[in-house]
């Protein structure tokens, strides 16, 4: 059993009692157990996902031959094909992957801010915390406009049969459907839609407080917070979650768009 | 409001250029991985095989964010086991959902 010190960098003792169990500080423990928790949420999300996918039927022919159609759940890679600017372009993935390439790219000036946080360097933790700031806003941005994309639909409607009451009868109708919201989705079943809103609508609420916190520490920084305090152990807290935001984002890429 | 008498002298130590070349190191690793997933998901037949090579990948990208990033790998060993046995449970919850799933599939279209 170690009973490692955690010590901040004037050498004082971070939980009262004197030692530090787990050789962590308070914050960065429970830091890390409420990852914990979050993981779960996650892993929740993405494993239902997973049950109600495979309870449908898959999509059994040739890539090229799909169609949208309710009768069996869609091949990713031909929902999500549009890339801002380029209209009409099938370009399979292509956006997701960017998206991914910039939530990787803001976790690493993240980590190099909490490496300049450990040499009290508060030039470098500003800089550092600035790119990954615009990082976390251009992938929000990114996510918003493939939000809208999936919201308003492609150019060509599915039909989708559904049923309605007609002067107090059920009645089988066909209707032209564009997009997809919470309660109609032209790319397939409805729970494909009701899926692709929650979990990356809650990986995306993680990464706008996770922006908000971000702000908070570059803040923090520039008044000089940290420097008076004599450690930029925040940095690292702060850290922690942001990389966590990168790390079930790697997921859903994986889960939801690949396979 | 800027009390300057009262800011401590603050000791600024020069960049660690190995932890900062390490650091770009494994951004290029999982930069690579997902530029081979995206090969992968254009050249391999969709099947059990395509979605292992994506769920080992996934686990390797993890690793790296988790171990190198977090730092989870150089933290005492207690805390590295603290985080990583509990998702057991979710393996465990991962393998029952799966198998309910193709159950209920069995249930509804065939």
């Amino acid at each position: 059993m170690a009973h490692a010190h955690a010590t901040t960098a004037s050498d004082q003792n971070v939980w009262n009692g004197g030692v530090a169990p787990l050789g962590a500080s308070y914050g960065k423990l429970m830091m890390w157990f409420f990852l914990l928790s979050d993981a779960f949420t996650f892993s929740g999300l993405l494993i239902t996902y997973g049950l109600v996918r495979s309870s449908h039927p898959a999509f059994t022919g040739l890539a090229d031959a799909f169609t949208f159609s309710h009768d069996y759940w869609p091949i990713p890679e031909k929902v999500f094909e549009a890339v801002p600017f380029l209209h009409g372009v099938s370009l399979p993935l292509v956006f997701v992957g960017i998206m991914t390439f910039i939530l990787i790219m803001s976790s690493v000036t993240m980590v190099l801010a909490v490496e300049a946080g450990h040499r009290m360097d508060q030039k470098a933790v500003e800089k550092w915390m600035l790119w990954t700031i615009l990082g976390g806003l251009t992938f929000l941005g990114c996510q918003a406009w493939e939000w809208t994309h999936f919201i308003v639909g492609t150019d060509v409607a599915t039909k989708v049969t559904d049923f309605v009451f007609v002067n107090g009868e059920l009645t089988k109708v066909t209707k032209d459907v564009y997009g997809a919201n919470l309660h109609i989705n032209q790319y397939g079943p409805q729970d494909f839609a009701d899926f692709f809103f929650f979990i990356t609508g809650f990986h995306g609420f993680h990464v706008f407080s996770g922006v908000l916190l971000n702000f908070l520490i570059y803040y923090n920084t520039v008044t000089g917070v940290y420097n008076r305090r004599g450690h930029y152990e925040m940095v690292e807290k702060v850290g922690l979650y942001w990389h966590f935001v990168d790390l079930v984002w790697v997921f859903v890429f994986t889960f939801f768009y690949l396979v | 409001m800027a009390h300057h008498s009262h800011e401590p002298e603050v000791v600024v130590l020069p960049p660690d250029k190995e932890k900062i070349k390490k650091l770009w190191t494994v951004a290029a690793i999982l930069g690579a991985i997902t530029a081979v997933e995206f090969i992968v998901a254009f050249t391999v037949p969709t099947g059990f095989f395509k979605t292992s090579v994506f769920v080992i990948m996934t686990i390797v990208k993890a690793g790296y964010i988790v171990g190198e990033f977090m730092h989870l790998k150089y933290e005492a060993k207690v805390l590295f086991w603290s985080v990583l046995i509990p998702i057991v449970f979710i393996v465990w919850m991962l393998i029952a959902f799966l198998y309910e799933g193709f159950q209920l599939s069995d249930v509804n279209f065939i």
